[in-house]
């Protein structure tokens, strides 16, 4: 065997690993769209549910995730950009800034229904918030800090050094620097990342399974302390709940399928909003 | 070029260094330095790399404050106070003190906003008391004919010879007294060097110049005293056309004939 012979094996069989990786992200999307784009029509999206989903629509739980995303931005995004903010140009790099570092590497690591269990025990029972979209959407929010602060971590350290010394050696304060200098630049970047991540938690099922998703609630939230239905978990309920599970196939793909027009909405919109940046930004 | 009166009896002492000493952590980069900088002239400050003469020019706007671990030892005076004190207000020091980056560093703004940043950080809103302060340094950094019409471009657009000289419009847009420069030029080509020299003389009528440079005919053609470096002490330091032709120290006649560095 010719070294030449192997360096076409090799070539060959890495590129077909790849193509493999991709067929199947292809068809999984295009069995969801061939199967549940059918069943999506006007009374699909804004009806509500009757004979436990079997028939009539999802609104409910488009609003439930809807709100929940809402939610989470809400939390999440301060908390985590002030987090990056102080890791980033405050803090100085010592042990206990490593342990910081090391604990929010393994926050993001800690399986999702583990959340779920830590949002019903702080947030449900010893808060007392209840089975509310609050208590969702801050337990969701736990979920995705780690992405928020990291992916915000590293666009406020691609920021050159330069700029921030220009700036304090015409006298500018530590904060105004940061403020003017700083922020402008890698805010894009820290809305892509926090986007990207809460897209992902829009997709989850354990978390708000214990904290707020409604098995059945054919009607709109009251306030943000009332439980709501949610795509995943309503897809779940559907899939495995009902007595006559295999013959709503239909309503599954079609709650799928909208889950998913959600979830790849937010990529979109954020890679939309990089390159929106990307013009205005360049250095 | 402007003329330059080398009169003795008006000299001003603006900077006064005393038994200075500087340590990155453990490791001490600056040795009992001691010199007076004087008003409105140029100072070069020399030396092979590492020298320390970068790290020194830092201190003067304690700019190494932001470095993790950095510890000064001794005086430095400005205007006959010392800037690290424990009351001394930093942001009122690097007001006065304006430093120019080796790599010129235009913000990604608009060449206007460029050099309103630091009137803007310093309380100026009017935009009339803005538009007349960018014209102004920007007339004072030569590059005024240049951009008028730019105002509003992306100062990224610029040439590399034009930002540097809008970074510098940027630090005279404080009204600084002391100007730093941490190798202005060195990334220049000659043209824009040229520029930059013509710009340092006429700067020098009102501002107090300290240049660092890798450059000797450059010490050479702007400065009028010079300070040669060498493993973080100061060898050397008196009139520059003294130091370039009677050396006292072998060291510096080594240097700037070019046997090392």
């Amino acid at each position: 065997m010719t070294v030449k012979f192997l360096e076409k094996i090799m070539y060959h069989f890495l590129r077909a690993v790849t193509y493999f990786i991709v067929m199947v992200i292809g068809y999984i999307i295009f069995d969801i769209v061939w199967k549940g784009f059918p069943t999506v029509n006007w009374e699909f999206l804004t009806g509500f549910p009757r004979s436990s989903g079997a028939e009539g629509g999802i609104f409910p739980a488009i609003v439930g995730t809807f709100y929940l995303v809402i939610g989470t931005l809400l939390f999440s995004l301060p908390i985590g950009i002030a987090s990056a903010i102080y890791l980033s140009e405050y803090a100085r790099q010592n042990k206990f800034t490593q342990a910081i570092r090391l604990a929010i590497i393994t926050l993001a690591g800690v399986p999702s229904i583990v959340f779920g269990l830590f949002g019903l025990g702080l947030f449900v029972i010893f808060l007392k918030l209840g089975a509310s979209i609050i208590s969702g959407s801050l337990t969701l929010s736990c979920m995705v800090l780690p992405t928020i602060i990291v992916s915000s971590e590293e666009s406020l350290r691609a920021v050159p050094r330069s700029f921030r010394e220009a700036s304090l050696a015409l006298g500018a304060t530590k904060w105004q620097t940061i403020r003017k200098n700083v922020l402008p630049y890698s805010l894009s970047g820290m809305l892509t990342g926090s986007i990207l991540g809460i897209g992902r938690a829009a997709g989850e099922t354990a978390p708000i399974l214990l904290t707020v998703a409604a098995f059945f609630l054919p009607r709109l939230p009251r306030s943000i302390f009332d439980q709501v239905m949610a795509l995943p978990y309503h897809l779940y309920v559907l899939a495995t709940q009902h007595p006559e599970a295999n013959k709503i196939l239909h309503m599954q793909y079609g709650t799928a399928f909208v889950l998913l027009i959600l979830v790849l909405g937010l990529s979109v919109g954020a890679m939309i909003l990089r390159s929106h940046f990307r013009k205005k930004y360049r250095w | 070029m402007v003329e330059k009166k080398q009169s003795n009896d008006n000299l001003e002492i603006k900077i006064k260094v005393v038994d200075l000493n500087f340590y990155y952590g453990n490791v001490q980069s600056l040795f009992n330095i001691s010199m007076d900088i004087y008003a409105r002239r140029v100072t070069a400050f020399i030396g092979p790399s590492g020298c320390g003469k970068s790290t020194f020019l830092r201190v003067l706007d304690r700019m190494n404050d932001i470095i993790d671990g950095t510890r000064v030892e001794g005086k430095v005076l400005v205007d006959n106070e010392d800037i690290y004190q424990e009351k001394t207000n930093v942001v009122k020091l690097r007001k006065k003190v304006g430093m120019v980056f080796q790599k010129s560093n235009p913000f990604p703004k608009s060449v206007f906003e460029n050099v309103a940043y630091g009137p803007r950080i310093h309380g100026i809103r009017s935009k009339q008391a803005l538009d007349e302060i960018v014209n102004k340094s920007l007339v004072r950094a030569g590059l005024w004919e240049e951009v008028k019409d730019r105002l509003n471009d992306n100062a990224m657009d610029l040439s590399g010879g034009q930002q540097q000289r809008l970074c510098i419009a940027r630090a005279l847009a404080v009204e600084p007294e002391i100007l730093l420069m941490d190798e202005p030029a060195s990334a220049l080509d000659p043209k824009s060097t040229t520029r930059i020299e013509d710009l340092i003389r006429e700067l020098q009528i009102e501002y107090t110049i300290i240049i660092v440079t890798h450059n000797m005919q450059q010490a050479a053609r702007v400065s009028d005293y010079t300070a040669f470096f060498y493993e973080g002490r100061l060898i050397e330091f008196g009139n520059t056309k003294r130091i370039f032709t009677k050396p006292k120290e072998e060291r510096t006649e080594e240097y700037i004939t070019g046997r090392f560095g």
